[in-house]
């Protein structure tokens, strides 16, 4: 291939990349602007708050209990290689409570919520009902894209100290069932070990984490093309994106939080 | 009271509206008619500020479409969608009550309540439709329920995008009667596109062919089948030699 042509295929592929993140980016203001601006709509957003919080709870539960096992499993097996079985409660509460709780949240958020947004308002945009939302004089930013973000900003950092509990939980009950540890020192560890830093760290990752993958849902929603297809595609770029960004997020927050 | 002005709007490479003119005048019903895809949608959205024309003027009342205020301007539009574009996620009566149940017509919920179901009623629905869902409903009914939630709160101006696709001749039949009958009632001002010409017959007083992005004959539907009009002509009569190029 010639090496112009090439050159500017790179550089096209570019400018897309920058144009599609600054769209996304002018779409998160106009979001954030529009859920501080009347008028609100409170039955959305409690209604965002049922979908995104509440029915949300038992697939958060379930991944953080069985994470939290294997963690207390895995730890095990690894500290007794060099004599250090007993820093389990230690350690599953330190890498439940940083890292995998409000990861593995926000991953499960993004499957569960980030899909159900895209497809939901995709297929509200294939149906002209966007549309008919401009011509009842509502504003689809207001009435569509800000209560679900608002929701999830506010439910998910709760989900994550829900997960953050259960997982745990989940290596209290292996490391006292399976591995005899002794049950009231297994806690008093925890606790002891646990520093405000980790937990507030933890919330704050499930704040940014909620607003990503909400703010994703509705980006790729709004924009969806035509038919089954646009709404198919629009829901996999929604999870995808809310997945990727989660997880960049989440290196920058680990970064600011546990190297200052 | 709604005239268009040298309208453009391209989606790409595709230019749609070539420098469209329309007038409809207050208090009457114009159909627009055309082919699939030669822009009778993107008129009708253009006017409701859904779609920005690249260049040209919509004036309504005189002031252009889109000055002052935006909710105000929209407040004096109801539209009855080709889908219906009910909300999927709100039982029947709030679809129709939408607009009352929120921003500056809000009222109590039993209030707007009362008046979906007359509104129902008028569009010959009864009173037990109000708290099923738009997916429990048919076709037929589900355009009803459109074309009361378009008319719920006493609109000025009416639109019509192809108000019978996908009905039955019968039940086309009867939303053309209800359209024309509410039409008259209200007063109001209505524009509808189609390519029916049953509709057209029903509901018109005044026709404009659309084609090639640009109005190629305008007048009342009396006239439409002595318009001389070869692009009229052919559309009318369905054939497939014409003006108007038909892809076989």
């Amino acid at each position: 291939m010639n090496p112009l042509a090439l050159l500017a295929r790179l550089g096209r592929t570019a400018l897309a990349g920058l144009a599609a993140v600054g769209r996304a980016a002018l779409f998160a203001l106009s979001a954030f602007s529009h859920m501080v601006r009347p008028p609100y709509y409170p039955r959305e957003f409690f209604q965002a708050l049922l979908n995104v919080g509440w029915l949300s709870l038992p697939v958060v539960g379930l991944t953080a209990i069985f994470t939290g096992g294997a963690l207390a499993l895995q730890i095990y097996a690894g500290g007794a290689r060099f004599n250090a079985e007993a820093v389990v409660p230690q350690i599953v509460a330190i890498g439940m409570v940083r890292e995998l709780g409000p990861v593995l949240v926000g991953l499960m958020i993004a499957a569960r919520v980030t899909s159900s947004i895209a497809a939901e308002i995709a297929t509200m945009k294939v149906t002209e009902q966007i549309d008919a939302l401009v011509t009842l004089s509502t504003h689809p930013m207001k009435y569509l894209v800000a209560p679900r973000v608002l929701a999830a900003l506010i439910t998910v950092p709760v989900l994550v100290g829900v997960g953050d509990i259960i997982g745990i939980m989940g290596g209290y009950t292996v490391a006292v069932q399976n591995l005899g540890f002794n049950p009231a020192a297994y806690l008093k560890n925890t606790v002891d070990f646990l520093e405000a830093l980790d937990i507030i760290s933890s919330l704050v990752k499930g704040a940014a984490f909620g607003t990503i993958a909400a703010m994703m849902g509705c980006y790729y929603g709004m924009q969806s093309g035509r038919g089954a297809q646009g709404v198919g595609r629009a829901t996999k770029g929604s999870v995808e994106s809310a997945a990727v960004l989660i997880l960049a997020a989440n290196f920058v927050l680990t970064g600011v939080f546990f190297s200052l | 009271m709604i005239r268009m002005e040298n309208v453009h709007k391209a989606f790409g490479d595709n230019r749609v509206l070539n420098g469209m003119n329309l007038e409809i005048a207050k208090g009457t019903s114009m159909v627009i008619i055309g082919g699939s895809g030669t822009g009778k949608s993107v008129a009708l959205k253009s006017i409701l500020g859904l779609i920005q024309p690249d260049s040209g003027e919509i004036y309504v009342d005189g002031k252009p479409a889109g000055s002052g205020d935006r909710d105000k301007f929209l407040a004096r539009f109801g539209m009855l969608f080709q889908g219906g574009a009910l909300f999927d996620s709100l039982p029947v009566w709030q679809n129709v009550a939408f607009r009352l149940l929120r921003g500056a017509l809000k009222r109590p919920a039993e209030e707007a309540r009362d008046i979906a179901i007359e509104k129902l009623r008028r569009v010959g629905l009864k009173a037990n439709v109000a708290d099923r869902f738009p997916a429990e409903l048919s076709g037929g009914m589900q355009k009803r329920v459109g074309l009361a939630r378009a008319i719920a709160a006493e609109p000025e101006i009416i639109f019509f995008d192809e108000p019978t696709t996908g009905l039955d001749p019968i039940m086309s039949g009867v939303i053309n009667d209800l359209i024309r009958e509410i039409v008259v009632e209200m007063g109001a001002t209505a524009m509808t596109i189609t390519h029916d010409m049953t509709s057209v017959r029903a509901i018109a007083d005044n026709v404009a062919m659309l084609h090639g992005g640009v109005i190629q004959w305008t007048g009342p539907v009396a006239e439409m089948d002595a318009s001389g009009d070869p692009y009229m002509e052919q559309f009318i009569h369905g054939r497939a030699e014409g003006p108007i190029e038909a892809v076989r």
